[in-house]
């Protein structure tokens, strides 16, 4: 079997001493964490290792012997023998490695004396170790990609590379220790030159706690607010389920709860989360901040709300103008000319309140437009929905109009349907859900189920009456839905670029693009060139996650604005002329 | 230890096969696609700048001449960036795993690395390809739930496509590799 040996960059030039690591289980291979220097009191390094085992959860051994003699150290070499004695183990590692020599010699003792291979040895079995060398710091900062929690239980058992760098990661305490200390054991690992630290993070780590809690108070306030009866009634809760603001707001208040919970994240997908949906809540008032100064600078706000009332005259008057053409002889088709005439008259009147109504609020415009902008400084987000809440507001008459069309045409559609199920003798069996056929005798005993010559008579009547009125309802039907389509689209461009920056994982984009090897998606390996008699010596780096697979991985769920039907579903309700509701919104997936 | 011999391709273009042996378990080999000819890419700009001369000429408009010249340096360097491989490596590590490598031309590698205890088995095994059959390599992926059953195959020199004769050559190195070591 062939032994494999992952050894730290950091140690390479470090001087002799014992090599400290971890045997992994499963697989014929070790980890060499750090290397203790001489001099050592073997009873303190054992009550080190001891202590460091109870506090990482790693069982850290003693794995072998480090040699780099310099000048005025020979006689090393039986001195590293002896040490196998008093650190007893099953398998003893020697490495060595000689000043202007690039490779490093190994061999490995078996506890009952037995050299498993020797460096002499060239033919035969020849090499069976392969030394990997990696950089400490990298493994021990990055994840593997997919995510497994090291607490959980799972069928399968973790990959050698999982293990290694999970025994990396968990043996931090270890790095602890530089060369600094005044302790009784000197370590040699990436940190042996000096802890690294930043005041800026300490500092803000310090001030973190506090602005939390606070925060986390100030949300339980909101929440309390929200609490109220008064907000509990069935038509506020109707409306603010409706209004995409109502919804974008509570999503943002979960979205804190999250963030500002007091609790340090435990696992790293939590630790994702929390960063992704604070970096993105920054660069969210950040693009709010600058649509206010865009939109403030130049008094520009009020110039848009002198534009909007003309533009909502101008879209009534040419709605009107609309009904008027199909009041005629649209695009060379004869219309009822009653039914024609009610239903332009009934739109007309709408139209004509509408703009009564909007001409009445016309001097307020200004005001409530310029304190409803100023809400854009909760974010950029907040500012869309409250576009797309004032363009649900504008056209609301169109969509009434739709509603009323489509309901003649429902009517129109099912009433023809079942008439001309009555033309062909069948009928529709509420019990079975399904379509019967009808006798015409007047039997007794099937009277019930039988067709008298009144009742087809009438069906007839009432059948070319519906048939010849369907092509002026179907005509407003149309109009209407291709309204009402419109206004549907331009909401959903505005729900998807909502969704976009509410989802999109901007921390973990950012450290893909910066620190590449935090996020793993496995290593690469080269191999070093080596000097005949040495081991095979492997240069292990990390292979960083791709763009797609962290987008993936990381994005964070929300009221996904998807179409609920597919196409020809779609279709099939327009034909009908079902009420669509084409954009639907899913509650929040919490997993 | 290098070696070099006459492979083709499937279509019949030549490629070059280079095994090193970095030690008795542990083998890499290269396949060296032909390199980006120069008279293809001369062709190819000549006529599309050609064609937007052509546009000018009818339309009098400046941006067609800079479009088409902005469209050929960008499909250029999306091709030798993305498209063109340069050379396929695999490097096989008795014990450790399999290391699949792609070069392209402008430098670019995208490196795949499969564990030994995912890998059950490296095959020759056959594909229709449009009109004929083609030999290629793979690897067996195992679940590791499930040892038995083959969770995927990943097909290797893929941009290549060497023929039967360089596959056999790879093939029987590996399984020397993988029977010492397992």
């Amino acid at each position: 079997m062939v032994l494999k040996l992952f050894f730290p960059q950091c140690c390479n030039t470090a001087d002799s001493g014992l090599l400290v690591g971890r045997w992994i289980p499963g697989h014929n291979s070790a980890v060499v964490l750090a290397v203790i220097h001489y001099p050592f009191i073997p009873g303190q390094v054992k009550k080190y290792l001891s202590e460091l085992q109870s506090q990482t959860q790693v069982d850290l051994t003693v794995l072998g012997s480090w040699s780099m003699p310099k000048e005025g150290q020979e006689g090393m070499d039986s001195f590293l023998k002896d040490l196998s004695t008093i650190f007893p183990q099953e398998c003893w590692l020697q490495l060595s490695r000689e000043i202007g020599k690039r490779g490093f010699t190994c061999q490995v003792v078996q506890n009952n004396g037995r050299l498993l291979q020797d460096r002499e040895q060239k033919n035969g079995e020849g090499d069976k170790i392969i030394l990997i060398h990696y950089d400490q710091r990298k493994v021990m900062l990055s994840q593997l990609h997919p995510v497994q929690d090291v607490g959980q239980k799972s069928d399968v058992e973790a990959s050698e590379l999982r293990l290694v760098f999970q025994t990396v990661a968990q043996s931090q305490p270890l790095f602890f220790l530089d060369k600094y200390d005044d302790g009784p054991l000197k370590l040699s690992h990436w940190q042996s030159e000096g802890r690294e630290a930043s005041i800026i993070a300490e500092l803000l780590k310090q001030a973190s706690v506090p602005v939390c809690i606070f925060l986390t108070w100030l949300l339980s306030l909101w929440y309390w607010f929200c609490s109220f009866r008064i907000l509990h009634l069935p038509p506020v809760l109707f409306i603010s389920s409706k209004l995409s603001t109502c919804v974008q707001s509570v999503y943002r208040a979960v979205h804190f709860r999250t963030v500002f919970s007091p609790k340090k994240a435990g696992t790293h997908v939590e630790f994702m989360r929390k960063a992704n949906i604070f970096v993105s809540f920054l660069v969210d008032i950040a693009l709010g901040l600058l649509l206010i100064s865009w939109l403030y600078r130049e008094n520009r706000i009020s110039k848009l709300a002198d534009t909007l009332v003309p533009v909502a005259d101008r879209v009534a008057k040419e709605l009107q103008e609309l009904l008027e053409w199909l009041m005629g002889a649209p695009a060379g088709l004869k219309m009822n000319r009653a039914l024609d005439q009610v239903l332009g008259r009934f739109f007309l009147y709408h139209i004509h309140l509408w703009i009564s109504y909007i001409h009445l609020m016309s001097p307020f415009i200004e005001r409530i437009l310029w304190y409803v902008g100023l809400s854009a400084c909760l974010g950029l987000t907040f500012a869309l929905s409250v576009l797309s809440d004032i363009v649900a507001l504008l056209t609301f008459h169109i969509y009434c109009f739709y509603v009323y069309g489509a309901r003649l045409y429902c009517l129109t559609i099912y009433g023809l349907s079942s008439l001309w199920r009555l033309f062909r003798g069948k009928k529709w069996n509420v019990l079975r859900q399904r379509v019967d056929s009808c006798s015409y005798d007047l039997d007794q005993n099937t009277a019930d189920t039988a067709l008298f010559p009144l009742q087809l008579f009438i069906g007839t009547l009432l059948f070319t009456i519906l048939l010849f009125l369907l092509p002026t309802t179907a005509l407003y039907y149309l109009v209407f839905t291709l309204l009402r389509l419109v206004v549907v689209l331009f909401q959903g461009v505005i729900h998807l670029s909502v969704d976009f920056i509410n989802s999109f994982p901007l921390f973990a984009i950012g450290l893909r693009i910066c620190r590449p090897y935090r996020l793993a998606e496995g290593v690469k390996f080269n191999v070093l060139c080596q000097e005949p008699g040495t081991p095979l010596h492997l240069m292990m780096e990390i292979n960083p996650l791709k763009c797609s697979s962290v987008l993936q991985c990381y994005r964070t769920p929300t009221y996904s604005c998807y179409p609920k039907d597919s196409w020809a579903a779609l279709c099939k309700k327009l034909f009908v002329g079902e009420l669509i509701y084409p954009w639907k919104q899913k509650t929040d997936k919490t997993d | 230890m290098a070696e070099e011999e006459e492979f083709t391709d499937i279509n019949g273009n030549s490629i070059s096969l280079d095994c090193q042996t970095h030690s008795a378990f542990c083998r890499e080999f290269t396949v060296t696609s032909p390199k980006l000819s120069l008279r293809k890419v001369m062709v190819c700009t000549c006529f599309i700048w050609l064609f937007a001369y052509a546009v000018f000429f009818f339309t009098e408009n400046t941006t067609v001449l800079s479009s088409a010249i902005i469209l050929t340096l960008a499909g250029m360097m999306i091709h030798i960036h993305f498209v063109k491989v340069d050379h396929e490596t695999l490097l096989i590590i008795g014990s450790l795993g399999v290391q699949l490598s792609s070069s392209y031309a402008s430098g670019r590698e995208s490196t795949i690395f499969i564990e030994m205890s995912k890998l059950k088995d490296i095959v020759i095994n056959e594909a229709v390809y449009m009109h004929s059959i083609i030999y290629y390599l793979c690897i067996l992926i195992k679940d590791p739930a499930d040892p038995e059953t083959v969770a995927s195959v990943v097909p290797l020199f893929q941009s290549s496509k060497p023929r039967l004769n360089c596959l056999v050559h790879v093939y029987r190195s590996c399984q020397e590799i993988l029977a010492q070591t397992s």
